[in-house]
This record gives C-alpha cells, structure tokens and sequence, in this order.
C-alpha cells in the first residue's frame, strides 16, 4: 500500500470516527436526561416547562418549609427567590442529604416540574462551604432583588 | 522577612527563566556553544530560587504568620500540622508555586540528565522550559502572588475547608501536577524538534520515558482523587464526570495516546508529526485542566471575570502557549519526511486506531465540559451537562479500544496477520464467552451489559497474558527455556502486560458495580440491618472529640453468618472554625468488596439516618490504575532508557546509514 492510499485510509477513519462521535454527543444531547437549564423559581412560575425537560432550580431554603418523611425516604421543602416560591420533593434513594442543606441556605436541586407544579428532583446540591452561595442562585437573587451581599473577608488584601 | 525573601527568590527566577527562554535559543540558532550551555546552568539555578520560595511559604503556614494574605484565608492556628504543610497548595496562589516547583525540576532534570543530549536540541528544549516557566511566574507575581502582606493581620486564619483535610486529597494535587507539568517536557521537546526541522527515533528514544513519568504520576493523580471522592463525600460513587475530573481526564486520554504513537516513532520512525501534535495537544489540556480549577471560571464564568487581570492573562497565556506551537507545527509539520511504510492491518495500524479512538473520546468530554461555560460566556443562558451525556458518548467510543487492546500486541510491525493473532486469543475468547455465560445464567440473567462489561474485562486480562505466554513459548517448550525467555523479555515488553492487565482490572470493578446494594433506614441504637448477606448492628452513638472538631461517632458490629466481620466507626464530624458539618464513612474492604457505612442526620428522636452499602469488585477500580501505573513505571526502568542509551543508539543509526 502506497503511502498516500494509507494517509487517506487514517484520515477517513479518522473523519468516520469524528462523525461517530458527532452522531453520539447528537444523540445524547438531544436525550434530556443529559441537559439541565438553569431556572429560578420565578422563571417556573412565568413560563412553565414541559414536565420532560430537565430543569436545574436554584434558590433559598423557604425557613420552616422542610418537612421530613416519617419513614425517612423522602425530603419537602420550598425553594424560593424572593418573589415566588416552588414546592420541591426529593427522594433520598437518589443519595444522601447534602450535609450542609439547611433552611435559609442557597441550593440547587436538579429534576423536572410535574404537572401539579411540584418539582420532583433527583439531585440535591448544597455546596461544602458555608460562605458559598452557588452562583447561578448569587445572580438569581440579585435579579430579583434579595441578594444581601457576601460576606466580607476577614482582613483586605495590601500589597 | 522570609516571606519577602521567597517573594524575592520569585523574582529573581523570573529573570533567570527570561535568560533561559531567550540564549540558548539564540545560541542554537548560531552554533554559539558558550550560549547554548546557559540553558542548564539557568534551569537549575531556576529551580534552586523556586524551591527556595516554597520553602518560605510552607514555613509561613508551619508557623502560622497571619500577616500573610494566602495563610490567614486559608489556615488556622488549630489545624494539625500535616494539613498546615499539604495547606501549602490547598489553595491557588500555592497551587500555583507548586506547579512552578515542579516545572523547574522537570527543567533542572532536563539539563542535568540531558548532557547526553546533542547540544542544540538540549539548549532548544531548555530555552522552551524557560518561556513556559517566565509565563507561569510573571502570573504568579502579577496576579496571585502568594506573599502579600495583610495590614493589620488577623489573630487567627479563617481555616481550610474541613473537607479538604484529608490525606488522600493532601496527595493528589503534587501527583496530579507531577502529570501535568510532566508533560511538558514532551511539549518542550516536539516544539524543539519544530524549530529544529528534525525528528528521528532517538528524539522519540528521548520523550518516551518523560511521557511515561508523567502519565505515571497522572493516572495515580486522578485514582487518588476518584478514591477521596469516594470515601470522603459520602456518596459512594467514585466518578462523577465533573468539569474538575474531566481537566485532568482529558490530559491523560491523550497523553495515553501519546504514549502509544511515540512507540512508532521509535520502533518505526513514523508517525512523527501526528506524534508532535499529540504533545503539544497533551499539554495545552494539561495547561486548560490547571486553569480551569484554580481559575474559579468552572463554578461561574462571572467569578471568573471578577479578577479582570487574573482572567486576561490566563486567556493571553493559553493563546500563546497552544496557538504559537499550533501555527509553528503548521508552518513546519509538512517539511517533516514520512517515515516506514506500512499496512491497514500492522501494529502501527492498530496504534493509530489506539491514538484515534483516544483523541476523539477525548474531544467528546470536552465538548461536553466546556459547552456550558461558552454558552454563558456567550450569554446564551446556563445549562449544566450531566453524566448521561459522558455515558452516552464515551462509553460507545471505549469500547471497541478495549475490544483492540489483546490484538494490537499481537499484529507484526508493517504488516500483521489478523487471522493468526485471532487464533492466539482463542483462550481469551473462551474466558470472556464463559463470564458471559456464568453471570448471565448462574448470576444475575437481567443484568446483561454489566455481564458484557465483565467478559470485555476477562478478554483484555486474558489477552493480555496470552501475549506474553505467546512471547515465553509457554507450554510449547520446556520450562527452562521458557523461564530463559521470561527472563530476557524486555522490561518494557512486562510493563506494556501489567499496564493492560491494570485497564482490565478497572473495567472489572466498574462493571461490577451494578451489583451493589444500598440501604437507607433511620436506626436506633441496637437495631440491626441485614444488606448482602451481612449483618449491621448499630452498638451506640457517642459524641468524641478532635483536634480541631467535634463529631458523633457509631459503632457498628458487622457479622456474617454470625462470624465476626468488622467493627465499623463512621463519624459525622463538626469542623469548629468554620461550624460546618462533613461525613466521615466507615469502609471496610477485603479487596474483593467495600462494606460502606454512613452516619446521616439524627432524627432528634435517637434515631439515625444510616446508608449502607455492599459494593462487590469496587477496590479494583482503583488496584488496576495502580497496576497501570506500575506498568509505567516497570517500562520505565528498561535499560533503553538508562542515560546515555540514546546516544549511543543516535551514533550507531549515524554509523549505519542505509539501515
């Protein structure tokens, strides 16, 4: 085999497997378990998604709104930005309770809103730092207008 | 006054790594022997000055100097000693000397263990050491210099976060660096060789073994980090296709498929300009995997934007470090002559569909990591990419790689026999028909990818001994002869065995994790709980005391068959400075499977919430990275790699010039 012919075969495989890999990242795109689009719960109230579409929800803790299962299995809360609020189910099977999920935190929570305005999730995330404020909630809040501000750091930086 | 004696050392290698990337350089391109030695004695000198300063700031965390911006927001008076040390690069100014540290080792390894190298290709490789290390300083002291003074300073540090205090994540940065920078040397080497207009087999001869460290150091990097994730969140997973393990998983795809190209370029004096490409692919991943954790981009592109300088110069920087050598190889690259002929069907064939499913796999993990971040920067609203996509498109890509790896070894250079080697993997054909059949009849009959993954585990291990068994004439001649052949097989040939026997360990333990079980109950005090066979008893929960926090602590009895298993002790651990809770499991592992045991919330009413989980096969997925980076290692220690091999090799190729 000339080497030409076989530059031209490695390149074809190549090309063959690109578009392999295009057809894949396609296909699993287009799945929705694989995107999540971040939502606040103002934006589930003014325009509610389809109940398949994956949403990534974030806000605050509603204070007094968790409510735990008796049998432990599963976890209630509300997540609200200030403006709305959304009433969140989470099943434990799907993994532990974030240790730092408390009421008046930032949390994201990942799942799909059901048609009686409950959002099932699926994931539950608080982030492992307790100055932390998730940023797409950080923004959230600021556009709604009950964004208090970061804590400032202990000392300012001189040079 | 240490402080500004580190912070002066850095200064004072900046200007050193200004000589270095600009003399020798100048002193190759004119045959100007006096310039061209400048290189080595600046990279040594370099690296002296810059362990000089992280020797300052590691003293300033070991005693506790608050007066320091980087210690006071990361340390504390009552952390313990180890995680004052590992504290050093717990953080992004630290980090950052950290990998300057080992740039300039690999720098001053290079001009110390290089002097067999031909002059100008050593003043070459060194002069581009320099340029990567005068970036990396100028942005260490520009935009996060790490001996800033605070004025007042604090009595006390704000703490680390709890849940970086931990041995294994103490560890995983320097390796994970050592992988990183490690490539570099390759880097530097295919950016000579550009400039140069020249490769040969001695230059692969050369990159070889700096590949091998650094993929080394890299696979036990990331093991270590998927085994602290394990452990330590509490989760059970081990792998969660986050954009952190995804910058370091891209480095090692093609870093892996580097090293497999390099191989022709030694062997076979091909491939040589796809081979230079994958370097510097290699390490401009290694460069976007560093910036992509310490630049706060990943958990928003605005925190990113937040340090205008700081996000400017990483954006110059890897503009300059990938699209310089990028147009460099465009220019040069096709000057560069092909090398051996061979067929489709050849060892050589069946590397480049090695380097091919490699590279595009690759590519698929980071569309899929940094997708999100350009659409937000971009403004074209937030989304995440959860791992389904990953499962779906990497997994379809591995599988035929995995299904290659017992063949390859066995197809000839230039043309291989697709038939023969067929025949010799009949053994392992039977061993992966017969998992198949015994997990999918006698298991588990509805778990039938798991079952797949198994038997696709029994071909790669059984093929892979079937190559050297092929290699030893085993059983085709007496034991002797055989144990004679055995003995003078090269290292490397034994280190290529254990490397793949490692893939087919992990692929073992991933499949098997199907199997696993879990149970989440709330548990009093004397209640048991029955998972897998095994028996929890919850004995107590008592309140204990650490150095630095407070936590619950259990007590669980595992029996088996009412035999005795473990005495299990998970906490759930309060961190005092930053009043912020962690879990600390319990697992105990019989290298067959991990009994897991996590202390949740109490319920406020003596109960607790309790996850247990029984996972079979779950170690091998971090034993087989182990033995694919003890594979690397046993290749690297082959004897065509001692100092001064290569010499000889290039003068024996100038000697014999129709070979």
């Amino acid at each position: 085999m000339k080497r030409k012919h076989r530059r031209l075969l490695a390149v074809t495989v190549g090309l063959g497997l690109l578009a392999l890999a295009t057809v894949l990242v396609l296909n699993a795109l287009s799945n929705s378990g694989a995107l999540a689009f971040f939502a606040t719960p103002t934006d589930l109230a003014e325009k509610p998604p389809s109940p398949d579409r994956r949403i990534r929800l974030g806000g605050l803790v509603e204070t007094g709104s968790v409510e735990r299962a008796s049998d432990g299995r599963s976890l209630d809360f509300r997540i609200t930005d200030g403006k709305s609020t959304v009433r969140v189910t989470y099943d434990i099977a799907n993994g532990p309770v974030p240790d730092l999920f408390r009421e008046g935190q930032g949390v994201v929570v990942e799942g799909k809103l059901q048609s009686g305005g409950i959002f099932r999730a699926d994931t539950l995330l608080a982030k492992h730092d307790e100055r932390y404020m998730p940023p797409e909630v950080a923004e959230a809040l600021k556009r709604t207008g009950h964004w208090q501000g970061e804590h400032p750091p202990a000392g300012q930086a001189k040079p | 006054m240490i402080a500004e004696l580190g912070h002066f050392a850095l200064a004072l290698a900046l200007m050193l790594a200004l000589v270095q990337s600009v003399a020798p350089l100048i002193g190759a391109q004119r045959g100007h022997p006096g310039l061209m030695t400048l290189g080595g004695g600046t990279a040594i000198a370099q690296f002296a000055l810059v362990a000089l300063a992280f020797a300052a700031l590691a003293h300033a965390y070991v005693i506790s100097d608050f007066s320091l911006a980087t210690v006071a927001e990361n340390s504390h008076s009552t952390k313990p000693l180890l995680y004052k040390i590992t504290g050093v690069w717990g953080n992004h100014e630290g980090s950052m000397v950290l990998w300057v540290l080992i740039l300039t080792l690999f720098g001053a390894a290079v001009a110390w263990f290089g002097t067999s190298l031909p002059p100008d290709l050593r003043a070459r490789v060194l002069a581009v050491q320099g340029m990567i290390g005068t970036a990396f300083l100028a942005f260490i002291l520009f935009t996060s210099n790490p001996f800033l003074r605070l004025s007042p300073a604090p009595l006390d540090g704000q703490g680390m976060n709890p849940v970086l205090q931990d041995i294994g994540l103490a560890i995983h940065p320097p390796f994970l660096y050592l992988g990183y920078v490690g490539f570099s040397v390759a880097f530097s080497f295919a950016v000579a060789a550009l400039i140069e207009g020249r490769v040969d087999a001695a230059w692969a001869r050369w990159v070889r073994p700096w590949t091998l460290a650094a993929w080394c150091a890299l696979t036990i990097g990331i093991a270590l980090g998927s085994w602290w994730a394990y452990y330590t969140l509490g989760w059970g997973g081990w792998w969660y296709w986050d954009p952190v393990e995804n910058a370091s998983f891209m480095p090692w795809l093609v870093g892996t498929a580097l090293l497999h190209s390099a191989i022709v370029v030694e062997k076979r004096d091909a491939l040589k300009t796809w081979t230079i490409l994958l370097a510097i692919l290699t390490f401009a991943l290694s460069l976007i995997g560093t910036f992509l954790v310490r630049s706060g981009v990943l958990t928003s592109v605005h925190a990113f934007a937040v340090d205008p300088a700081r996000g400017a110069f990483i954006l110059v920087l890897l503009a300059v470090a990938i699209g310089g050598p990028l147009i460099l190889y465009a220019i040069r690259a096709p000057s560069f002559q092909g090398g051996g002929i061979f067929a489709p069907i050849s060892r050589e064939g069946a590397l480049i569909l090695n380097n091919l499913l490699l590279t595009v796999a690759a590519s698929t993990v980071f569309f899929g990591t940094l997708w999100p971040l350009f659409l937000d920067a971009m403004g074209a609203g937030k989304l995440s990419v959860g791992f389904p996509f990953f499962n779906w498109t990497f997994v379809p890509l591995m599988v035929p790689l995995l299904l290659a790896i017992p063949l390859g070894p066995l197809l000839g250079w230039k043309r291989g026999d697709l038939l023969s080697a067929m025949q010799r993997l009949l053994v392992a054909a039977g061993a992966a028909l017969a998992v198949e059949v015994v997990v999918t009849t006698l298991v588990s009959p509805e778990k039938t990818l798991a079952a797949a993954g198994l038997a696709l585990a029994a071909w790669i291990g059984v093929g892979s001994l079937a190559e050297w068994a092929e290699r030893v004439q085993l059983l085709r001649v007496p034991l002797r002869t055989m144990l004679v052949r055995a003995r003078h097989l090269p290292r490397s040939a034994y280190g290529m065995t254990l490397a793949h026997l490692g893939v087919a360990i992990t692929v073992a333990g991933i499949a098997a994790s199907a199997w696993e079980q879990e149970r989440i109950e709330i548990m009093h005090p004397g209640e048991s709980l029955a998972i897998a066979g095994y028996e929890a008893r919850l004995d107590k929960v008592e309140p204990v005391q650490g150095p630095n926090y407070s936590a619950d602590r259990a007590t669980f009895t595992v029996t088996r068959d009412g035999a005795l298993v473990a005495t299990m002790r998970p906490e759930r651990r309060l961190f005092t400075v930053q009043r912020m809770p962690t879990t600390f499991t319990a697992i105990h592992s019989d290298l067959l499977s991990d009994f897991y045991v996590v202390l949740g919330d109490s319920d406020g009413k003596g109960g607790w919430t309790v996850r247990i989980y029984q996972k079979p096969l779950v170690p091998w997925i971090w034993l087989g990275c182990m033995a694919m980076a003890l594979g690397g290692l046993v290749s690297l220690s082959d004897r065509r790699w001692r100092v001064g091999a290569a010499v000889r090799s290039r003068r024996a190729a100038a000697a014999a010039p129709g070979d």
